[in-house]
């Protein structure tokens, strides 16, 4: 049988417009930039590349600004969605989001976060929850399962000297602003698209003046597992998601 | 009968040999190579090309973005 031919009437899938050429200094496997090209893709398909500003965090993802080709702000670590608010109320025909880690968005910045969405603030959080620390060298995070091994829990967390794991997406939920919460992964192709879906429907609720959305995204941290990515991605599977189910959590219509 | 067929391009020099995209092949086309890049990681490639049918999904997940499929119909 005939080669396929490579040639534009042919092309099904390339690399998104809106993310730039440099090599990503993410570790090989990690979430991070399935989720950056989800985004690229997301914005250039609402024709709104002219018209965003993504705030990146302090993490992994404090770069994220070299990546998706838009305007950016670079938050102090945990603030992101206070910088966020000033922005969207400062420019109200501007897509505002933020992109942060679990450490970032739900330790230190738990205050600005949650008080962003009781606000009910026109703005996107993007949550990456590997629930660790991943820049830093994979120490404990609110976020790490129990049992698991981190850094600073050699042992596995233990409740009764680490206390417990928490849940932001669903505390969110319980605020009136927040009106679109979800929990997505980019572990297989499947919720790959999902989360795609997801972060559109987020982006245009923002646009219409809807209100607050989150959209977590489970996702892996190979190095601070210590695991290797195809591992990770079914050690997501088997562990991270009994404890953060996938799914919409809130959706006020 | 008419028949898809698909094949894939891998930025080899932007690949970084993770394997996402090998363990996410509903065909197992991929492999990683033997060889390194100038990075030295071990690039993505179709070790079965007659196998793809240009699903995508491997593109899909990749997080470096190296990948490009394409896809034609064979009457
Ligand atoms: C004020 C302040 N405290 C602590 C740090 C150290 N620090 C840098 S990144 C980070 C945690 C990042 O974790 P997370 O938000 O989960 O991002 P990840 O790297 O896992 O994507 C910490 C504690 C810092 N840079 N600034
Ligand atoms: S340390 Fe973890 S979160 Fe950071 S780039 Fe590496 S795998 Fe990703
Ligand atoms: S998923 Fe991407 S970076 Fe990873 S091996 Fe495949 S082509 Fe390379
Ligand atoms: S396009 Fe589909 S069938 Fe072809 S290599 Fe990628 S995942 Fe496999
Ligand atoms: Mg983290």
């Amino acid at each position: 049988m005939a080669e396929v031919e490579i040639k534009q009437e042919n092309l099904v899938y390339a690399k998104p417009r809106l993310i730039t050429d440099n090599v990503m200094h993410y570790c090989p496997g990690c979430s991070h930039g399935t989720v950056h090209k989800l985004i690229a893709e997301v914005i250039d398909e609402l024709g709104l590349a002219e018209r965003t500003v993504g705030v990146s965090p302090v993490g992994c993802s404090v770069f994220a600004y070299n990546y998706i080709d838009i305007d950016w702000m670079e938050a102090a670590h945990g603030r992101a969605l206070a910088v966020a608010t000033a922005v969207k109320r400062l420019k109200p025909e501007t897509l505002v989001f933020t992109y942060q880690g679990d450490g970032d968005l739900s330790a230190i910045g738990t205050a600005e976060s949650i008080h962003a969405a009781a606000r009910g603030e026109n703005v996107v959080a993007i949550y990456i929850n590997n629930a660790i620390y991943g820049m830093t060298g994979g120490q404990m995070a609110p976020t790490t399962l129990l049992g698991m091994k981190t850094a600073t829990t050699p042992y596995g967390r233990d409740p009764r000297l680490n206390g417990y794991p928490y849940k932001i997406a669903e505390m969110m939920a319980h605020l009136d602003g927040a009106t679109y919460i979800t929990r997505q992964s980019v572990h297989k192709p499947a919720n790959v698209r999902k989360c795609k879906a997801a972060i559109k429907k987020a982006f245009q609720r923002s646009m219409e003046g809807k209100g607050f959305s989150l959209v977590e995204v489970v996702s892996t941290c190979n190095s601070g597992w210590k695991l290797s990515p195809v591992a990770s991605n079914e050690w997501l599977e088997q562990n991270m998601l009994p404890f953060y189910p996938l799914g919409d959590i809130k959706e006020v219509k | 009968m008419a028949k898809i067929k698909g094949t894939i391009v891998v930025d080899k020099e932007r690949c970084k040999g993770c394997g996402v995209c090998v363990a996410s092949c509903p065909c197992d086309v991929l492999s990683l190579s033997s060889e390194v890049n100038g990075k030295g990681y071990p690039a993505a490639q179709m070790a079965v090309p007659d196998a793809c049918t240009g699903c995508a999904s491997c593109a899909v997940i990749c997080p470096d973005s190296c990948i490009t499929v394409y896809r034609q119909k064979f009457e």
